[in-house]
């Protein structure tokens, strides 16, 4: 338990913050034990999580990409024109809505690795690019009466109490945890994030473990862009905007380093229910959403300057930074 | 690496191609030929009115353009700018609605929230260690809630403001045939100016680029790394607070919300403006062109009639896309030509030219040779 706690310290400080979380929670209110409002808890924030899990494998190679939320809001709108056009099958939209998410973010990922351009710097393009494509598709429209069958995928339960997005995420992060800690690419996600130059001489195919994260990261923001479609019933230009600051803040809140290399899916998990149910709970205690980010955002700051300061009056040992985070 | 040193070493031909100067004059050409062909779609766009409209409305992205500049010199980012905006903005506001002060002190209050703030992010950003972009994403949120926490809901109305505040954005120096020149734009102008030279030709100019091209190799130097990104950071929220006093005075109703999403625009009009995000490259004329050339177009296009107003961002985006593949471009063609010549050097006069050329190149501020 101690050999653990200190090899995952990272992970160690989180649990005990999202122990304390539930316990002030539990404290507060009376509602927060129930059943439903465990599934509430993932239920509102639904579509943040899902992307959550591909942007933990972006930001640990390295890159970040800061154009999901506007992928989202691409996607759903691509879905939304065609289904108002009212000539196509709607699976089909549905179908080609992700598709243009996975080309947001091959067209992304081209520019990024073809070029030498930093990600930061597209991705802001494209988070303005692509929000913008949204609006001259929709404009200030909202388009809704979307079939029965759709809706009931967004607000009806699949198995037991869950619904099908939340049933995804969970399936979506299992996969996650294999492919970035028991598979060759998660390997070299992380050899990369350590530094490129070194995996590219060691022939390691840099730009195309590049190119397959952004085609992912485009194509699960366009999934999750449809699902928020689904759950809400209606589709606008500005859906899902600023999300991609709370979706960031949860990876860097679960140890991952911003300059990539190290990091871990468990870490990014905690994160995300501490963040979750900090909302939550503040929620219940009826405090608004802008004090609630506010609260994430000292936390985020928090959880990189404590550990530092820490280091710095603790015993003066050498090289603690390489030990704190990080797979062996 | 002062600016003495590379003018012994350069020959007059290299020093005037450095490639900020080149990346600026085609910024300069792209705005040009983009008026001329706003001017053929539009009637009556190139008029007095337009001019005067563009210098207004472009004052408070050039201040955030010139303090994104200031951090992303030294290879950090200050994504709280929208935020520090607001809070400035408001306060501001409400001192004035409250007391009734001139424009003098109106300024100076702004200016100081803004550098306390600034220095929040610096504090923890040089001496907390914590990287720029987890700091200001934090303060982001942090500055905008203790802003919501402060205003209770309520907003600062105009007419709670002395009048001289919603006439200052009209005050105009002079008029030379039809374009007023207006002292909102004249103050961008003059801080873009100031902040260009400082950084060109003081020591902590250079050395704000050296941090950024390097920034171990900065502090191995013996350069005081932590003081110097502090200030910058405080500079670059007493430039926000500006932005957020000219704010004040160009919208009069000030909410909780405002300035949101300007951080944004300010990256978005650095890097348009030859800006390298990875810092120690670009200089603050860039960023005020990328700043005016984005303001331009936004309201430019907004007055096309083939063209929907919901086209702008797509357009924006296209065109950051398109000016920083361009950047990359140019500085490739300048990499390959300088190291050419520093091999002609090395032929005829031995290795120790080859320092001096490469210097000559990189004297500017570029980052990478």
């Amino acid at each position: 338990m101690r050999e653990w706690a200190a090899k995952h310290r990272w992970e160690s400080i989180l649990i005990v913050v999202l122990a304390a979380t539930i316990v002030v929670n539990v404290s507060l209110s009376p509602f927060y034990l129930g059943f439903g409002n465990f599934v509430n808890l993932f239920w509102l924030s639904i579509e943040k999580i899902i992307v959550v899990i591909v942007m933990t494998f972006v930001i640990i190679n390295g890159e970040i990409d800061l154009s999901v939320a506007s992928v989202m809001g691409f996607s759903a709108a691509v879905m939304a024109t065609l289904y108002e056009g009212g000539e196509m099958a709607f699976v089909l939209a549905i179908v080609i809505g992700i598709v243009a998410g996975a080309l947001a973010g091959l067209l992304q990922g081209l520019v990024i690795t073809r070029f030498g351009l930093p990600s930061l710097v597209v991705t802001l393009a494209g988070l303005i690019g692509f929000r913008g494509a949204a609006r001259v598709l929709l404009e200030d429209r909202s388009v809704g009466d979307f079939p029965e069958w759709f809706e009931r995928i967004g607000q009806q339960t699949l198995f037991g109490p869950f619904p099908v997005a939340l049933v995804l995420f969970f399936v979506g992060l299992a996969l996650a945890w294999i492919i970035l800690e028991r598979s060759a690419f998660g390997r070299k996600v992380y050899v990369i994030g350590n530094s490129a130059d070194v995996a590219r001489f060691s022939g390691i195919e840099v730009d195309s473990v590049k190119m397959r994260l952004f085609v992912a990261s485009g194509t699960v923001a366009g999934l999750a862009g449809v699902l928020f479609a689904a759950r809400v019933g209606a589709v606008q230009g500005t859906l899902g905007e600023t999300y991609e600051l709370d979706i960031i803040t949860m990876v860097l809140l679960g140890g991952v380093s911003i300059f990539g290399g190290s990091g871990s899916m468990l870490g990014v998990v905690l994160a995300l229910f501490t963040v979750l149910n900090i909302r939550n709970g503040l929620g219940l205690a009826n405090i608004d959403g802008i004090t609630q980010t506010g609260v994430i955002g000292l936390l985020l700051i928090g959880s990189v300057l404590v550990p530092n300061l820490a280091r710095r009056y603790r015993l003066r040992r050498p090289a603690p930074e390489a030990m704190a985070h990080g797979p062996p | 690496m002062t600016e003495s040193a590379v003018a012994e070493a350069a020959p007059k031909s290299t020093r005037f191609l450095r490639p900020e100067r080149v990346k600026e004059a085609t910024l300069l050409a792209i705005i040009a030929v983009s008026v001329l062909v706003f001017a053929f779609l539009i009637e009556g766009y190139l008029s007095g009115r337009f001019f005067n409209r563009v210098t207004t409305s472009v004052v408070v992205v050039t201040l955030l353009a010139a303090a994104q500049a200031l951090v992303i010199f030294s290879r950090n980012i200050d994504l709280s700018v929208g935020s520090i905006v607001g809070v400035a903005a408001y306060l501001t506001g409400d001192f004035l609605a409250a007391t009734g002060q001139g424009p003098i002190t109106a300024v100076l209050v702004a200016i100081v929230v803004g550098a306390v703030l600034g220095s929040v992010n610096g504090l923890l950003v040089a001496y907390g260690g914590v990287p720029a972009i987890i700091v200001t994403l934090g303060t982001l949120a942090l500055f905008r809630t203790l802003l919501s926490i402060y205003s209770e809901g309520a907003n600062v109305l105009a007419g709670d403001l002395p009048s001289w505040v919603l006439e200052f954005n009209n005050v105009t120096l002079f008029t030379i045939a039809g374009f007023q020149v207006r002292l909102v734009f004249l103050i961008a102008v003059f801080v873009v100016v100031g902040l260009q030279f400082a950084l060109a030709r003081l020591r902590w100019g250079r050395r704000i680029y050296a941090i950024g091209s390097n920034p171990s190799a900065a502090a191995q130097a013996g350069l005081p790394t932590a003081s110097l990104v502090f200030w910058s950071f405080v500079g670059s929220g007493a430039l926000a607070g500006l932005a957020g006093f000219m704010f004040l005075a160009r919208a009069g109703t000030i909410s909780a919300t405002a300035g949101a999403g300007l951080e944004l625009e300010s990256v978005a009009a650095a890097v348009v403006g030859g800006v390298s995000i990875l810092g120690g490259s670009g200089t603050m004329v860039g960023a005020f062109l990328g700043a005016v050339f984005i303001d331009t177009l936004k309201l430019s296009l907004v007055r096309v009639p083939e063209v929907s107003e919901f086209w702008r961002d797509a357009f924006l985006g296209i065109l950051i896309l398109a000016a920083v593949i361009l950047d990359t471009v140019l500085r490739n063609r300048f990499n390959r030509r300088w190291s050419a010549e520093a091999r002609k050097a090395m032929e005829s006069t031995g290795p120790s030219a080859v320092g001096m050329a490469r210097m000559a190149g990189g004297g500017g501020g570029t980052a990478d040779a």
